[in-house]
């Protein structure tokens, strides 16, 4: 028989936030995951919250799309708040 | 170190004339401390030896429980044993971070199993030699897991991401581990009976030296280092870690007034370091061929755990396949 498939767990942590990936682990299946996931990431007290997902049905992006994925907020900087000089006599802006 | 003569493939580093485009640009990448990930593209050569040095680091740590589990039952009070329970399990996280960070490599877990159970794959020399005391429990924590630590901290910066993560959250937990060890041979050295503060410099005559051959061959032995060096899967010399290790740990035996088993151990005002004897190498290459005092031993417990296991892991597999296929069909019904 097979290996356990794997699965990759994000935990939210006890101040509030977004779920995080941590890291993976093999499970027969989802129930089992969180539990395992218990014992191998939050053993400090880490997370509120334990998010499993079988590994094989995330879709990543691929390493060589980097270029025309993110290419185009690199050029866009004027999305950012300090691209643009505010005189000090406005006040807080 | 946790991982000892790891192999590179390699007889010498390429320059850069030597390189493919592709190496070269890898390289670049490298030398700017960009992190390599698992989907980008990596010499072969750089693949199979992080698999072995990431495979070996996890093994260690699984094989690295059973030394200590050897006290689990006789610990000394309620606390000890569930401070050395707790690091116990520690040692089983750090294997399991670093199982998944080799399997990003391309190679499956049952694979990895399978190879420290052949005796394919290494584990550290370290734990060959048995815990024949409370004291060694102590002793494993604060030489053992502080060697750990020397090495490991750089590891946090190494090139490749996966491992780098692995390794920052093992570092994050495993002070506990070096601190609990001092802890425990404190409370022997400093507040205990003649015979306690014996047993412990009896413990640390014992692991001193191969605590030191943790770290590895010498330098001028060490031939894959440059190439791991370059790649950054490797970040400081044996030597260097090893001569840390020391500098780092002699006052701290001198606080629990043990005596370091060394004759020529002296201080060296103008190196500012210590100087210490020579290291008997034929004892290290021998552990890792498998000839140390509890070789055969470790690994018979890990392929009795592994057999043991089998009907527990197929049947949690055989009631999930079941319990989908009841799902399925209760959709398909509906």
């Amino acid at each position: 028989m097979g290996e356990w498939p794997l699965w990759e767990v994000f935990i939210r942590g006890q101040h509030g936030g977004n779920h995080r990936h941590v890291g993976s682990l093999h499970a027969p299946d989802a129930e089992k995951a969180v539990m395992n996931a218990r014992d191998v990431y939050t053993r400090r007290n880490e997370g509120v919250s334990i998010w499993v997902v079988r590994a094989t049905d995330i879709t990543a992006s691929a390493p060589g799309e980097k270029g025309p994925l993110f290419e185009p907020s690199n050029s866009k900087v004027y999305r950012h708040p300090t691209f643009f000089d505010i005189p000090d006599d406005v006040g807080a802006m | 170190m946790y991982a000892q003569m790891v192999k590179t493939d390699t007889t010498s580093v390429k320059t850069r004339e030597e390189m493919s485009a592709e190496e070269r640009a890898f390289q670049d990448r490298v030398d700017a401390d960009i992190k390599i990930e698992a989907k980008d593209w990596m010499p072969e050569n750089y693949r199979k030896t992080l698999i072995r040095q990431i495979s070996q680091h996890a093994h260690s740590e699984i094989v690295g429980q059973l030394p200590e589990a050897n006290w689990l039952t006789r610990a000394p009070t309620l606390e000890r044993k569930a401070i050395l329970l707790a690091k116990i399990q520690d040692e089983a996280g750090h294997g399991l971070y670093l199982y998944c960070a080799a399997e990003t490599l391309g190679v499956s877990r049952d694979e990895l199993t399978e190879q420290l159970l052949t005796g394919k794959a290494k584990y550290s020399s370290i734990f060959n030699y048995p815990t024949l005391t409370w004291a060694d429990v102590g002793t494993i924590g604060w030489l053992v897991d502080g060697a750990a630590i020397m090495n490991q901290v750089p590891l946090q910066r190494c090139s490749f991401g996966p491992y780098s993560r692995a390794m920052i959250r093992v570092c994050k937990e495993e002070s506990f581990h070096q601190r609990q060890g001092y802890d425990a041979l404190m409370k022997m050295c400093l507040k205990g009976t003649a015979a306690q503060k014996a047993m412990c410099q009896d413990a640390f005559n014992r692991w001193w030296w191969p605590s030191l051959m943790m770290f590895g061959p010498p330098d001028k032995e060490s031939v894959h280092s440059a190439q791991s060096m370059a790649w950054k899967i490797k970040l400081n010399s044996n030597d260097e870690l090893r001569q840390k290790f020391v500098d780092q740990t002699v006052p701290q035996a001198e606080y629990l007034g043990l005596e370091i088993p060394d004759p020529n151990l002296s201080w060296n005002e103008e190196r500012g370091h210590y100087d210490f004897g020579e290291i008997d190498w034929s004892e290290l290459f021998s552990v890792v061929r498998g000839d140390g005092p509890c070789n055969r031993e470790r690994l018979a417990a890990r392929r009795k755990a592994w057999d043991d296991g089998a009907w527990f892991r197929e049947g949690l597999m055989a009631h999930a396949e079941k319990k989908s296929a009841r799902k399925d069909t209760q959709k398909n019904a509906a």
